[in-house]
């Protein structure tokens, strides 16, 4: 371990690397971790399918690459099939559970995520599958640090996504329909607000940009139809650490978590990783709790 | 009225253990077929190798069949498998064996797929001492139990990357270096087979007394491991490894070209099962992937022929593999089936007992390679080979005995 750390201070040209690592991959975390930031913060669902709707996303882009498409095409098209299929969702599951305690949602969704992970499953069997972007891998800083063109334009597209989803809500008159709900509900509705519809949207608009998030992991890394676990606690522990309806919370996190986990794998190994991402969740709720007794001292 | 009904439910209850017993008391062999049984992943994680072996069992089942059956003392029987789906669950495994051998009486098992379903099944065969013959089972730590009914036709674990270690002293030699200089990087799923594919590693490298320069260990749900290759390109070793079974495979291949990764030897488990040649082309040109088994290599016998003519059966049998090639985890599977005629006929009878002495006798040649079962049940009469990608196909380099390839050194990614 020590000599890992070493070995950071003698080449640090590796800090760069691991950092645009860290960052390219960080902004696809916070992608998905927006998303549900969303749904947790409107609808107050805990949302345990999120990683395997990233999955879902991924294998529509592998999908369409055995096809003869480009992935990168896939994009929209993921985001508006997972659009799709988050209302149908919303409709059919959701619809009865939103109302209810935070058990039965969690139970719902976790449920879901299981149906989902068996269902691809079957569809594409238990192999890892990767979607490929073919694009150039360049060198930089005198050939030792390494940028594939493919995270630098997935690193692109997720912020011009996150960038259009703020437009939306705060422009359209559906995104100030979902920040209403999310604010108060009833009072929402007294204001003529169809709060189903709102939340039809939001799970849909969750589902959507959990997919883009996958079509962008599936040409980065590789996905499996069991690996959507990991992409739900990532997005927890963003969410958690950036406190719910904060923006430039989440999207900080989301780079930091990418980077903490690059930096971590270094200098403790790959199979610490998952370890290091539970472990810092554990010490911003210590934190916040830390913080919140101060607070109510100071109230007090 | 209501005891009336539970006197016929308590009525039917004893029919049907009755019947079933019956049944149990004849299943083994029926009329003139013996029956095998196996509970085998057809959901779940491994479903797609579960399938893999199948094939495998039921193209030798079709082809003793086809070439007059099985004599046992003087008469020909027809074999025959019965299935179960273990949904890739190590419980359910066990569970299932458990119903194979005391509902449906089965008395002569094959394995299941995977290390992890084969440990939970083996305490079940061993518990009722009927013998099985696995194919799919490659940890070592099956062999150290002391079971007297496990015998499996394929190599251990530990073998797996042993013989890149060979080739890399090989190659120190030829350039005037002492293998003690090798410098090697690894990189180990932590799960039961990889663990014993390191170990195999390990204990090499130790004996040319090579400096293992990285030991990373990969997660399970391994899907980024740039960081560990990171290492890699700032230690220049002489030699990399990795298993991590397909993902291992993938997330090294893709990630060693997107980083650029100029590592002279690169070895790896499962290049097969991920495709990395057809995925990822002419970066993984020189990258080394041992094998059971390959259709190249210049066994043979009198069922199958030679290793390519059961490539060219099994590929005429299931014309879904002419694209993707044969796995050699078919190719294990149907030999575990041609270890079972062989005892069969040479001992003469079904009792288990004078059939697991037959078994541990095995001393045969296949289309697959040799056959012969040390004390502990595996299989000590083939060795892996190693493959290399060169110009996008996968030759034998290693061992030299079995080479149809020079080895490529340093590798030339293109």
């Amino acid at each position: 371990m020590l000599t890992n750390i070493e070995l950071l201070f003698q080449a640090p040209l590796l800090n760069v690397q691991l950092l645009l690592d860290g960052l390219f991959i960080g902004a696809v975390f916070a992608l998905a971790a927006y998303g549900l930031a969303l749904v947790w913060g409107v609808m107050n669902v805990k949302n345990l399918a999120q990683g395997d709707f990233v999955i879902a996303g991924g294998y529509i882009a592998y999908s369409l690459a055995q096809i003869g498409m480009h992935p990168i095409l896939g994009l929209p098209i993921a985001f508006m099939v997972m659009f799709v299929f988050g209302w149908v969702v919303y409709k059919v599951i959701i619809s009865r559970v939103v109302h209810k305690d935070l058990f039965t949602s969690l139970l719902a969704t976790f449920g879901l995520s299981l149906l989902l992970q068996q269902v691809l499953n079957l569809i594409y069997g238990p192999d890892v599958r990767t979607a490929e972007s073919g694009f150039e891998i360049r060198t930089i800083l005198g050939g030792f640090v390494t940028v594939a063109d493919i995270k630098l334009a997935s690193f692109i597209l997720a912020a011009l996504l996150a960038v259009g989803v703020v437009v939306f809500m705060k422009k359209s008159r559906m995104g100030q329909a979902i920040r209403a709900t999310a604010q108060d509900p009833r009072a929402a509705r007294v204001v003529g607000i169809d709060t189903e519809r709102v939340y039809a949207f939001t799970y849909a608009l969750n589902a959507a940009i959990c997919g883009a998030a996958g079509v962008l992991i599936s040409m980065m890394w590789v996905i499996q139809p069991f690996y959507g676990i990991g992409y739900s606690i990532r997005s927890f522990v963003i969410v958690t650490a950036a406190g719910l309806g904060n923006l430039p919370g989440v999207i900080i996190s989301g780079l930091g978590l990418g980077v903490l986990e690059q930096f971590s794998a270094f200098v403790l190994g790959a199979e610490l990783q998952v370890f290091i991402v539970v472990s810092a969740l554990l010490v911003v709720l210590i934190w916040r709790q830390l913080q919140q007794a101060r607070h109510r001292q100071a109230v007090r | 009225m209501e005891s009336k009904l539970r006197y016929l439910a308590l009525a039917g209850v004893a029919a049907a253990t009755v019947l079933a017993g019956a049944v149990t008391a004849e299943a083994k062999v029926e009329g003139d077929t013996i029956i095998l049984g196996s509970a085998i992943s057809f959901t779940g994680k491994y479903s797609t190798n579960g399938v893999h072996a199948q094939k495998g069992y039921d193209i030798a089942v079709e082809k003793i069949n086809a070439m007059g059956g099985v004599k046992v003392d003087g008469k020909s029987y027809m074999l025959s498998v019965k299935y179960y789906d273990d949904e890739s669950t190590p419980a359910r495994g066990a569970q299932l064996a458990e119903r194979l051998i005391k509902q449906d009486g089965i008395e002569f098992m094959l394995g299941p797929y995977s290390s992890g379903l084969t440990k939970a099944i083996a305490p079940v065969t061993e518990k009722y001492k009927i013998p099985m013959v696995e194919a799919e089972g490659a940890s070592r730590s099956l062999f150290t139990q002391g079971y007297r009914y496990l015998f499996a036709v394929l190599s251990t674990s530990e073998q797996y990357l042993a013989s890149a270690i060979d080739l890399a002293a090989e190659i120190a030699k030829k350039n005037g270096k002492d293998p003690s200089e090798v410098r090697i990087a690894m990189a180990f799923e932590n799960d039961p087979f990889s663990l014993d594919v390191r170990q195999g590693v390990v204990d090499d490298a130790n004996g040319y007394g090579m400096q293992i320069v990285i030991d990373d260990k990969l997660p399970r749900d391994l899907s980024d491991m740039s960081a560990t290759l990171t290492k890699v390109k700032a230690l220049k070793p002489d030699l990399l490894v990795v298993s991590g079974h397909s993902k291992g495979a993938a997330t090294a291949a893709r990630q060693l070209a997107e980083l650029k990764i100029d590592t002279p030897m690169v070895a790896m488990t499962h290049c097969e099962s991920a495709a990395i040649v057809s995925k990822f082309g002419g970066s993984t040109e020189g990258i080394l992937c041992p094998t059971q088994w390959a259709e190249t290599l210049s066994y043979s016998d009198g069922y199958f022929g030679t290793a390519a003519e059961f490539d060219a059966a099994f590929k005429e049998r299931y014309p879904e593999y002419v694209e993707t090639g044969v796995p050699y985890q078919s190719a294990q599977a149907a030999a575990a089936v041609l270890v079972w005629k062989d005892a069969f006929e040479r001992a003469g009878t079904f009792d288990t007992e004078a059939l697991r002495d037959a078994i541990a006798n095995t001393d045969m040649q296949t289309f697959y390679g040799g056959i012969k079962f040390s004390e502990a049940g595996n299989n000590i009469a083939k060795p892996m080979v190693l493959r290399q990608v060169q110009e996008g196909a996968l030759n034998v380099v290693a061992p030299s005995e079995w080479a149809s390839h020079p080895v490529v050194h340093p590798r030339q990614p293109k």
